[in-house]
């Protein structure tokens, strides 16, 4: 019984603690690439959470719909990623700016 | 042709148009003129079905649900299709001349068939959508196209509103999916029947809804996270903020609406109607008084429609508040969604009508606009026609959500709701009269200043002016439709 319960827990705590990081990463920097990585470690704990949930029921063994869904959501993540990047890069050719225009404060 | 059909065509026909706009990119313009067609055609035949046998279902693949995907359209979703649907094909046949131009390719005509196509599908998707990650993978379909259309003229300032935008976005939609794990750890599914009929107001269902409430009213843009909204919507060019402006707050607010009424309205209470519905208000006075004093038309529009989008979560507390009043909130439900609906048609009208004065003035500086009635009188028309559905005077569909909104405020004693409806139409009224009186003023100088513009060209924006306004004058058949599949709580209230 410990042995899963144990299993399930270190997927679960490291998942929040990632939603947690990403999201503190998110809010504090205004680097517009770091934000985006904020996002996406952010959306790994989300996964990682997803997928303990998918062995709450031990007696049934792992659930496959979360490992659907969370790649469903990994292609959507990366899919958001890629978008993000190429306007990122395209705002800092043409603005000369790794930052929005009314976050003054650079990340060093 | 069997409703299973038409619930298929109305995702699929738009995503094979648009690989067939990426392809043929040459007859782009045709391909998704006919494609809105077919989904329009489709959504008016689920109507027909809907209003005669009740909401329909089907299964995709014949896997049922919570397997496979499940495909519903009630009276509300088909009344959602069928506006959507009219005006993507209207926005579609106004863009025809705004962006193609035979022998010349650029990077702006090229992509806005694909993604107005891809909005199409990613909006009906939510339409219909029984499944919170289903809804999850539409609403994310919807953002990204939407960013795009913004950055289509390519200009620095709109590819900084676009990042805005995105990144708002991306955490609205970090929110909801973090809500619905939480949901699926609950209930071990993510079926809105399913849920619905075991919600039990534990801690984690009251979390997840807080995180999807949360993320979807970024994405609606609630005030005060309506910072990206006006810079985004007033940077794309114009046929595209029409789409933006009218339909793409509505599907995260259609959400939001599923969820508190369909799925767990034993959830909501005082305190969540009341955060809602404050900050709706504060959205319908913030709003207005940034859109009255803009000096830019198109910022006009945009500020007007973080005013109009608050109006939508006034109906939250309408529909709940003590149970005396409770007969009426099904009127403050379906004002709710018809004011939705109504807005739609005119603010896409407003950015239409908006977009020929560009053209014709060269700046949608308000100054600059004097007079210009003279060159374009059909034009000012149609601007009017939706200044007065967004005013909610009689007889435009405006009035009528309006109306129903108030009655049901007046009859529950909800005074402070009646104050903010009635403010929010004195402030649009001085925020649009300055626009019109400018517009049917006389010129400075005589002569004309203005390039004339094709009247088949300005037809597009009174098409949509005037569905605002029929929303009125015929509201029987939509009223009707809309009470369709209600959900219980918006009569019993949350």
């Amino acid at each position: 019984m410990m042995t899963w319960a144990s299993g399930w827990l270190i997927y679960g705590l490291t998942g929040a603690t990632l939603i947690g990081l990403g999201l503190f990463g998110f809010a504090s920097h205004t680097n517009l690439l770091r934000r985006i990585l904020a996002f996406n470690v952010v959306g790994s704990g989300i996964f990682l959470v997803f997928g303990a949930t998918g062995f709450r029921v031990p007696e049934l063994g792992a659930d496959a719909v979360p490992q659907a869904l969370i790649i469903t959501g990994i292609v959507v993540a990366l899919s958001a990623t890629a978008l993000a990047v190429s306007l990122i890069t395209r705002h800092a050719s043409l603005s000369g700016s790794a930052t929005l225009p009314d976050d003054d404060r650079e990340d060093r | 042709m069997p409703s299973s059909l038409a619930l298929t065509a109305i995702i699929g026909a738009p995503l094979l148009g648009f690989f067939m706009t990426i392809v043929w990119s040459r007859a782009a313009a045709v391909v998704a003129s006919l494609t809105s067609m077919v989904v329009l055609v489709a959504a008016v035949f689920l109507a027909v079905s809907v209003s005669a046998h009740g909401a329909v279902l089907t299964s995709l693949g014949g896997w049922d649900a919570p397997l496979g995907i499940e495909l519903a359209a009630d009276g509300l979703s088909v009344m959602f299709m069928i506006v959507s649907g009219a005006i993507v094909l209207v926005v579609g046949a106004y863009a025809q001349h705004e962006f193609v131009h035979p022998g010349t390719e650029t990077r702006s005509g090229f992509a806005f068939w694909p993604l107005m196509l891809v909005l199409l599908a990613a909006l009906n998707g939510i339409f219909v959508s029984r499944d919170f990650f289903n809804l999850y993978v539409c609403f994310e379909l919807l953002t990204l196209s939407a960013v795009a259309m913004v950055t289509l003229n390519g200009k620095t300032e709109s590819i900084t509103a676009a990042l805005r935008y995105l990144l708002f976005a991306l955490l609205g939609s970090i929110l909801y999916l973090l809500g619905a794990v939480l949901l699926y750890a609950q209930f071990g599914s993510l079926d809105m029947g399913v849920i619905g009929q075991s919600v039990s107001s534990s801690g984690a269902e009251i979390l997840a809804a807080g995180l999807m409430t949360a993320g979807l009213a970024l994405k609606t843009a609630l005030f005060p996270f309506h910072g990206w909204l006006p810079p985004a919507h007033s940077g794309a060019p114009p046929p595209a903020s029409a789409m933006l402006s009218s339909l793409v707050p509505k599907a995260s607010y259609f959400i939001t609406i599923r969820l508190w009424f369909d799925v767990m309205p034993e959830l909501a209470g005082n305190p969540l109607t009341l955060a809602l519905g404050g900050l709706g208000g504060a959205a319908i006075l913030y709003g207005s008084l940034q859109a009255i004093v803009q000096t830019r038309l198109k910022m006009v529009v945009a500020y007007s429609t973080v005013a109009q989008l608050g109006y939508l979560f006034i109906v939250f507390p309408l529909a709940g508040g003590d149970s005396a009043a409770q007969p009426w909130s099904a009127g403050a439900w379906t004002g709710g969604m018809l004011h939705a609906l109504s807005h739609a048609l005119a603010k896409s009208a407003m950015f239409l009508c908006a977009g020929l004065f560009i053209i014709s003035a060269r700046t949608d500086d308000l100054e600059a606009l004097r007079g210009i009635a003279q060159t374009m009188p059909m034009t000012a028309f149609a601007f009017t026609l939706a200044a007065i559905s967004l005013l909610g005077l009689p007889p435009s569909g405006g009035f009528i959500a309006k109306y129903l909104m108030l009655t049901s405020a007046f009859a529950s004693g909800g005074w402070i709701w009646a104050f903010l409806i009635l403010a929010g139409g004195l402030l649009a009224a001085l925020y649009l009269y300055r626009p019109v009186r400018i517009m049917l003023s006389l010129p400075k100088q005589p002569g004309q200043p203005f390039k004339p513009i094709s009247r088949w060209w300005q037809v597009a924006p009174l098409v949509l002016a005037l569905g605002a306004v029929f929303l009125g004058i015929g509201s029987n058949e939509p009223y009707a439709l809309l009470q369709i599949g209600r959900p219980v709580a918006a009569e019993t209230g949350l």
